[in-house]
């Protein structure tokens, strides 16, 4: 068994995986180190989202492993998986928009036995805002705050690793910056992160490594700003668009 | 003129409306919790609210030989447990394999289920009709000690008011634990979001157990009420509520409880006013066609607002 990186706090290692028979990553390797934020980005279709719902044990693995903490988690259910502490954003209908913003932080902690409340106040000191709109139904909530809802609601248990699926899809250049400065923050409370983005100059810009993805497997890795100054990529991905 | 209008139409419409609305308010909110959470019509549903009123009523059979008289309030209580208990164990044996499942094929799993708990009924307790007291509830005149003039004339039966009171205290209840407690809220996260609830990592079956002992309290409460109205027990009672009960959670909108309470207590009052006499002397529609009545809505509001009034789930 290829248990991957030394260290790591996740690591996917040589992972085939799909749909049923539909394979969509050949290959796949990523790991995240502590205290990291590790972006993929990668054009659509490239596997990025595929990848992390193969963490989460939502794909049908058929070569390869996952491996937390150097234990083998490879095709865990994902209600095992997040009690493991992965905390997973989804890209979209990612709060429960019938439910206050406090109400679903309570069920972001539904696998955490106590403190609750404590960790309410943390979240609020965390994103100040949210505080203020407790009570508030979080689908009346705008894009950008509606992310940090979700991000607050991942955060709820002890995670050991945050995974953030396209956060910024869809919001304003303003908040695009404000998410990108509230992952940092995260970061500095010691949760690294794993994140997929098409915004792919400022997803790499705050993270300390990147994979770019192609076809479902990994093309190019480097540093943040290693894979931001290459030209190769910034013809692929940066050049134009978002 | 208040005599000959007001008190007749208070007494024999409005009134027998309301109770009317509350069996339906509380059969409506099983299915619009069902159809939220586990996301398919449960056309058994009836046939549960059935089975209820008849365990009450063999609770109250047997303690009858033990020379004690239940009042049927009181033999609802161990009827309830026993109806959990069947829903349970439906939902263990007969719906879990069908989780992952096209919703019709539920839906048609429901529709079996249907026919499989009326057979059981009429195998056990005959195809007969049975009733829980014999002779006539006595009329109450509940204001008749404040006013002379107008307390005679407003006549509430005491199982109106047992009805009234019942259904009250139950959606408090029911509000209380959605808004409150955490399973509660869970049940609403689940409606909300299945797929989110999953990765968020809430113990969606525990959540689904939660739905069911809910809509098996309330269908055995819709159920013991309404023969406490009609005073008489059939077989069929259960399948003739389906439409009505279903008319309500769509009126109200689909998954949304309090719309299933506030679309029961329209369709009972609408089926009700629908015979009054507005135009001339004679009803204005005859009361054989009441159960129309809830079609007509039922049908109008899926061509209209498919969402229903308090904006749920449209298909």
């Amino acid at each position: 068994m290829n248990m991957g990186q030394s260290g790591a706090v996740l690591s996917l290692n040589n992972l085939r995986a799909g749909y049923g028979q539909t394979e969509i990553l050949h290959d796949l390797s990523i790991y995240v180190n502590p205290n990291e934020i590790v972006a993929i980005i990668g054009p659509n279709g490239a596997g990025k989202s595929t990848a992390m719902k193969a963490v989460l044990g939502l794909l049908n693995i058929t070569e390869g492993s996952v491996v937390l903490n150097g234990e083998d988690i490879t095709d865990t259910p994902a209600q095992k998986v997040i009690e493991r502490g992965i905390s997973y954003v989804p890209q979209t209908n990612n709060v429960f928009v019938n439910l206050s913003v406090q109400e679903n932080l309570e069920m972001g902690a539904w696998t955490r036995p106590t403190g609750v409340e404590a960790r309410l106040d943390e979240m609020y000191d965390l994103f100040p805002d949210l505080a203020e709109k407790r009570n508030q139904a979080a689908g009346s909530l705008s894009g950008g705050q509606r992310q940090m809802v979700a991000m607050a609601k991942a955060l709820m248990v002890d995670a050991k690793i945050l995974l953030l699926d396209e956060p910024t899809a869809g919001l304003s250049p303003k908040y695009r910056g404000e998410i990108f400065g509230t992952i940092q923050k995260i970061k500095g409370t010691g949760v690294p992160i794993l994140i997929v983005e098409q915004n792919a100059k400022q997803a790499l810009g705050v993270s300390d490594r990147g994979y770019v993805l192609v076809d479902g497997a990994n093309r190019h890795t480097g540093t943040g700003a290693g894979l931001a100054a290459d030209p190769e990529i910034a013809r692929m991905f940066l050049g134009g668009g978002h | 003129m208040w005599d000959a209008f007001g008190f007749e139409f208070v007494n024999f419409y409005l009134i027998p409306g309301l109770v009317l609305g509350c069996i339906y308010a509380l059969g409506a909110i099983g299915i619009t919790l069902t159809f939220g959470i586990l996301r398919f019509a449960n056309f058994a549903h009836g046939e549960i609210m059935m089975s209820g009123a008849y365990l009450t009523w063999t609770v109250m059979a047997i303690a009858g030989y033990a020379g004690l008289t239940l009042h049927p309030l009181v033999a609802m209580v161990p009827a309830t447990l026993l109806v959990i208990l069947l829903f349970l164990g439906t939902d263990k044996f007969f719906y879990k394999p069908f989780r992952k499942a096209d919703t019709i094929k539920v839906v048609m799993a429901s529709f079996g289920m249907m026919l499989i708990i009326r057979s059981a009924v009429q195998v056990i307790w005959g195809p007969n009709q049975l009733t829980f007291v014999r002779g006539i509830a006595k009329p109450n005149s509940v204001l008749s000690d404040v006013s002379n003039d107008i307390g005679m004339m407003l006549i509430i039966p005491n199982k109106h008011l047992f009805i009234f009171a019942g259904t009250v205290i139950i959606v408090i209840a029911l509000s209380y634990l959605l808004n409150r407690t955490r399973i509660g809220k869970a049940m609403r996260a689940v409606s909300d979001s299945p797929d989110l609830a999953h990765v968020t990592g809430i113990d969606v079956d525990k959540v689904i157990r939660a739905t069911w002992i809910v809509g098996g309290i309330c269908a055995t409460a819709a159920g013991v009420f309404l023969v406490m109205d009609v005073q008489m027990l059939e077989t069929t009672m259960g399948f003739r509520m389906l439409l009505p009960m279903f008319a309500a959670a769509i009126l109200g909108g689909i998954g949304k409880p309090y719309g299933a309470v506030f679309g029961g207590l329209v369709i009972g009052l609408a089926e009700e006013l629908s015979a009054y006499p507005w135009i001339g002397d004679t009803p204005l529609l005859s009361p054989g066609y009441k159960t129309g009545v809830a079609f007509a809505i039922m049908v109008i509001m899926l061509i209209v607002r498919p969402q229903g009034l308090f904006k749920g789930r449209s298909f």
